[in-house]
């Protein structure tokens, strides 16, 4: 190529020069395009892959990984695996599934302080405080407790015992008789590490982790309950009702929410109406 | 043409098959020891010294002085992070500096790894990676040599500063969508990380690099498109380790060289430029320093020297070079 122009005026080297340049820019800046869009797709994680402890959230997560699998070979239980090419999950990045090997919830968390870009935060060391995701009672036509048997091996395995999940206590209205006992998962306390879901006995688990956004409502940021912010103001926001004025005969009263209607006899025993409303209706016939 | 097919024949020649071939042996065997460390399996415990013999007595010595020997890996990771037994990190800075660029705040750990791994290749010229290191190097080495041997002339004509574009291409991505877009992409990464965590269908992408570079471009990935070795030359500007044609004048002129080296464009100044006052110093930072040219070449042209070396020849060359090298 450089042969060729040699004898060549300079400006046709240049003009060469610069269509080549524009050629290549060209071609990579194409290039770069196809890549971003495919990347946006080929980044998007599936539901059952739930990223170690401390991760960031997603979008950070992939800017922060730089998919060394350190964090893999520090898991003491070897349930971390990378997703290869051809798997749902963008490619050389950290995931467990749950159902498989869920996170065991070591108290050192050897996998966030080997991790050297921070996509593992390391400012997470109480492994209690993680949220991997999210554990959710999903198929409540399956989950044998709806049923009334007594299963509870989510509630027994689940490493923040009594918190993460508790067991309410609801009336069976098939045997009439009996209690169920519903597994509840609470968002506050559940690190989403997977145990539960790992034990369910079920063939098709019927709890399961889910990532956060996709296992958890939010309230709009106006609303306000109620009662909470009457016992934050300590007193009620709005004015209190007036006290109804009821309009009854003389020696009656209306208790609302209470006895309801009491009758003060003055000491006399005798009532201003009779306690059988037959005699109300048979009086109201004889004085006609 | 019939030249082409027996490269290094008079090489093997005049130096016997293991001399024509040393630095070819050396690299595979750097390439594939990287790759078995990083794949060893954890190390044992105390072994029976009745069985084992000294290595066995040896190895529990070891476990007593440290014990936290036993069940550890001796390289974690692979090239874009790694430890070696449990003190030594290593980080790769081209994937660090995307990285960087997607807003990431490294650690410590990754800033001394990175800290090395530039001291290194600046010391020994940056792409020592790809001759030395990186696994895709086989792939195309072995497409080239199938190449020559099917006598595959053809070739796509892109330019060899392509690469440099795309190296601004994987920094830009990050910069713009927050993800290290390239990770997505890059067969160096993929196939290394492939083969020590499993590879998935990575596979295609690595028989696609050694198609394109047998059939569409003649050292079209490694010499042409990948940002890596784009960016580890680079860091090979001002490198002291450089192949220097010590012996231009013996140069019979056979051609071999420009037909095994993958950057056939970095020798001509060093060999042929004598006459124009250039040093026979290898100075293209794009030369991996893999020394193929050595082991081909048959009257000994080349060596592995500083890129020092022949300064004073190059400066007394222009005038009475000739007397000074003997034979």
């Amino acid at each position: 190529m450089s042969d060729s122009g040699k004898d060549k005026t300079r400006t046709v080297n240049r003009r060469q020069f610069m269509g080549d340049m524009l050629k290549t820019a060209c071609g990579v800046g194409l290039m770069g395009v196809g890549l971003g869009f495919y990347a946006n797709k080929a980044d998007s994680l599936p539901a059952m892959a739930i990223r170690p402890p401390g991760a960031l959230p997603e979008d950070e997560f992939l800017g922060a990984c730089i998919r060394c699998g350190l964090c893999v070979r520090d898991c003491p239980y070897d349930i971390l695996k990378l997703g290869q090419l051809g798997d749902d999950v963008p490619t050389g990045t950290p995931y467990f599934t749950s159902r498989t090997g869920p996170c065991e919830m070591c108290v050192d968390i050897p996998c966030i302080p080997v991790c050297p870009t921070n996509a593992l935060d390391h400012s997470l060391t109480e492994i209690k405080d993680a949220r991997m995701g999210l554990a959710v009672l999903v198929d409540q036509e399956s989950c044998i407790a709806f049923l009334g048997l007594r299963c509870e091996v989510c509630f027994n395995i689940c490493p923040i015992r009594g918190e993460a999940i508790s067991l309410e206590y609801q009336h069976n209205d098939r045997s009439g008789k009996h209690a169920l006992f519903i597994p509840v998962v609470h968002s506050d306390a559940c690190t989403g590490c997977g145990l539960c879901e790992k034990a369910c006995i079920l063939e098709e688990a019927a709890i399961k982790i889910f990532p956060m956004h996709l296992a958890k409502g939010e309230l709009g940021r106006h609303y306000r309950i109620g009662w909470d912010e009457k016992d934050k103001a300590g007193k009620s926001l709005v004015t209190p009702d007036i006290e109804h004025q009821y309009n009854l005969p003389e020696g009656v009263r209306y208790d609302l929410q209470g006895k309801g209607l009491i009758f003060e006899s003055e000491g006399s025993d005798e009532l201003p109406i009779s306690s059988n409303p037959l005699d109300t209706l048979n009086r109201g016939l004889e004085d006609k | 043409m019939a030249k082409q097919l027996i490269v290094g024949a008079e090489a093997i020649k005049a130096k016997g098959w293991f001399g024509a071939y040393k630095w070819l042996i050396l690299r595979r065997i750097s390439q594939l020891s990287i790759l078995g460390l990083f794949l060893l399996p954890v190390l044992p415990g105390r072994l029976s010294e009745s069985t084992g013999g000294f290595f066995a007595s040896f190895w529990n010595s070891l476990l007593d002085q440290w014990p936290s020997l036993e069940g550890m890996w001796v390289v974690k990771g692979n090239l874009a992070a790694s430890m070696t037994l449990d003190v030594l990190p290593l980080t790769d800075p081209h994937i660090l500096l995307q990285a960087i660029f997607a807003g990431v705040e490294p650690h410590r750990d990754a800033i001394i790894g990175v800290i090395i791994v530039i001291g290194f290749y600046l010391l020994v010229s940056g792409r020592v990676y790809c001759s030395w290191v990186c696994p895709v190097n086989m792939v195309t080495d072995a497409a080239s040599w199938l190449r020559r041997k099917l006598g595959i002339k053809s070739s796509a004509r892109i330019t060899r500063s392509t690469r440099y574009w795309m190296l601004g291409l994987t920094l830009v991505l990050p910069l713009v969508t927050g993800s290290i877009v390239w990770e997505l992409f890059n067969p160096v990464s993929m196939l290394f990380r492939g083969i020590v965590f499993g590879l998935g269908t990575a596979w295609v992408l690595v028989l696609s690099v050694f198609l394109f570079d047998l059939l569409v471009s003649k050292d079209g990935w490694c010499g042409r498109l990948c940002p890596v070795g784009a960016f580890y030359s680079l860091l090979g500007t001002k490198s002291p380790l450089r192949v220097v044609a010590t012996k231009r004048e013996a140069c019979d002129d056979c051609m071999d060289c420009f037909a095994v080296c993958p950057e056939a464009q970095v020798i001509k100044p060093a060999l042929k430029g004598e006459s124009k006052g250039i040093g026979p110093v290898i100075l293209s930072s794009n030369c991996t320093n893999c020394g193929r040219c050595i082991d081909v070449c048959a009257k000994d042209v080349f060596n592995f020297g500083s890129r020092f070396s022949g300064v004073e020849m190059n400066k007394v060359s222009g005038t009475a070079g000739q007397q000074h090298n003997p034979g």
